[in-house]
């Protein structure tokens, strides 16, 4: 039964959809991780739903709405570009009131009770083939984003007044990624759903940056493991018909997890032979 | 000519005045400097040669340019904040920030870049650790990543602000002894913002004191002086020497009695 589920079209598409946003997600999770905005992913996807929910309303493609929805809330986060306590009690306060009007949205909403389950926990089977090339436009637009803006941001993530004292546009850059991460998370919502975008947009970057301290490399590592979530997490969910965003979330969580144990014992071992853990890394 | 000129400069924030009719210039090879209590604008001061604030009034020339056109490069070592442990992030990219960091995309980094990177590195001698993630290294090793990030391209003058802070003797004599180095081989002129000015008194030309309102500069010996600081502070103040050491005594706020802490 697998095999004829595998030749099946419907299969494809969600693979290749699948493929899609786990690259963009695991590209742009390393910044995310790099400037701390897990926060703030989650609460972009949240007000995606929103706007997803309202769109429900009107009549309109959900996709549109969700679109509107994180990107707005993306421009005002980018805009703001707080740092530290204040960015976290914000995006808090802005997310809860973004999450109070979905439920009335919701509420008002007299269609399918599945149409609102699917933006929550992602309906990656039901891709149509014209959803596919929307994913492919909207990943395009932020991978060349992410490429164009790569050293500059990079650089004011890690070290922003020095970056600025170099001429590097903080506040530019700040509302360039969070743009890109509303496209972004409205993707990944597709896939997984509003609840587990983390899983993509975090997770694998979390992972990432245990193992290397290559930034290349981190980035490398951190889609590799998006993929390989996104799509065993599909193939299994065709083998075991239990939802896809469970085996997904399952199978990033797993690579964490085994990556701090990778991290921990190398630290371990440094600490061992007594010497720095520099040591250890440098040898590499 | 002078690599810096300053002019007539003064900042105001609202109703109270930082500094007034500020005027200096900085030749080759110096290193100047600027002491003060906090809040007194030293922090600010570097900013506007940085290019970052505009001053209320006056002007100031980096080779004859504005900072804020940034037609020369600048090289800035800011306070000793630690990074984040997992940062993905070695000490050599976070030197090649320095000669690049600022360009668009992804980049293309040649032979020479590289080879560029592995000089300074080696100079400020972080090639054992160039490779480990920043997060990882010590305060001091961290610092002296930032001196060569500084360094990388080729800057016409050094900023730093505060560079020694939570650095260990060892480490704070280490990073003096780089800047010196660079003031030695390149004559970059470097203005070195510290609140205690014993770690670097015996390489500083020029100190420039700003006190709440007022402010000095000359050689060392003329500005820590009792005289001096007693005019800027408007009331008593002791400059005392101690086996080398300046210790300062009686300023309103006792910003400086870990002058005296600092020395053990």
């Amino acid at each position: 039964m697998f095999g004829q589920l595998l030749a099946q079209h419907f299969v494809h598409t969600a693979l290749w959809a699948g493929a899609v946003v786990a690259i963009v997600s695991g590209a742009i999770g390393v910044f995310v991780v790099a400037r701390g905005m897990s926060f703030a992913v989650h609460a972009i996807s949240e007000l995606g739903f929103t706007g997803a929910a309202g769109a429900l309303v009107i009549g309109v493609d959900p996709v549109l709405g969700m679109l509107g929805g994180s990107l707005l809330v993306g421009l005002v986060l980018g805009l703001l570009s707080l740092r530290g306590r204040e960015r976290d009690s914000a995006i808090g306060a802005v997310l809860a009131f973004g999450l109070g009007i979905g439920v009335l949205f919701l509420s008002l909403y007299q269609g399918y009770a599945t149409e609102a389950t699917n933006l929550l926990f992602g309906s990656i089977v039901g891709v149509s083939g014209a959803q596919l090339r929307d994913l492919v436009i909207v990943g395009a637009v932020v991978l060349a984003g992410l490429a164009a803006l790569y050293r500059p941001l990079y650089f004011s993530s890690v070290d922003p007044e020095i970056a600025a004292a170099r001429g590097v546009p903080l506040r530019a850059l700040s509302v360039a990624i969070f743009l890109l991460l509303a496209l972004t998370t409205a993707e990944a919502i597709q896939v997984v759903g509003v609840l587990l975008v983390l899983a993509l947009v975090i997770t694998p970057a979390a992972a990432a940056q245990r193992l290397t301290g290559r930034p290349t490399l981190a980035l490398l590592l951190s889609i590799a493991i998006a993929l390989v979530s996104t799509e065993g997490g599909i193939l299994l969910s065709l083998a075991k018909a239990w939802p896809p965003s469970f085996f997904i979330t399952t199978i990033s969580f797993s690579t964490y997890v085994a990556a701090r144990l990778v991290d921990w014992s190398r630290s371990r071992q440094s600490r061992l032979i007594s010497s720095p853990p520099r040591r250890m890394w440098a040898v590499r | 000519m002078s690599v810096v000129v300053v002019e007539d400069l003064a900042l105001r924030f609202g109703e109270r005045t930082l500094f007034d009719g500020l005027d200096f210039e900085l030749e080759r090879g110096e290193l100047l400097a600027v002491l003060g209590p906090n809040g007194t604008g030293k922090t600010s001061l570097i900013r506007i040669l940085l290019g970052l604030l505009e001053p209320s009034a006056g002007r100031v020339m980096v080779e004859g340019c504005p900072p804020r056109e940034r037609c020369h490069r600048i090289g800035y070592v800011p306070q000793q904040r630690v990074f984040d442990r997992d940062l993905v992030l070695r000490g050599r990219d976070l030197v090649r920030f320095g000669l690049d960091g600022h360009r668009w995309g992804f980049g293309r980094f040649g032979a020479e870049d590289r080879s560029r990177v592995d000089a300074v590195l080696a100079e400020v001698g972080a090639t054992p650790y160039a490779d480990a993630p920043v997060g990882r290294l010590s305060g001091g090793e961290q610092q002296r990543l930032r001196v060569a990030q500084a360094l990388v391209a080729d800057p016409v003058l050094i900023l730093a602000d505060e560079p020694l802070l939570s650095l260990d003797l060892a480490h704070q004599r280490g990073v003096v002894e780089l800047l010196d180095a660079r003031r030695e081989s390149a004559g970059t002129p470097v203005v070195f913002v510290t609140h205690d000015v014993n770690p670097v008194l015996h390489s500083v030309d020029r100190v420039l004191y700003l006190a709440p309102g007022s402010w000095a500069i000359g050689k060392p010996e003329e500005v820590l002086t009792s005289d001096t600081l007693s005019r800027l502070y408007g009331t008593d103040v002791d400059v005392l020497r101690v086996r080398g050491r300046i210790v300062v005594v009686g300023t309103p706020d006792d910003q400086h009695v870990h002058h005296v802490e600092n020395g053990h």
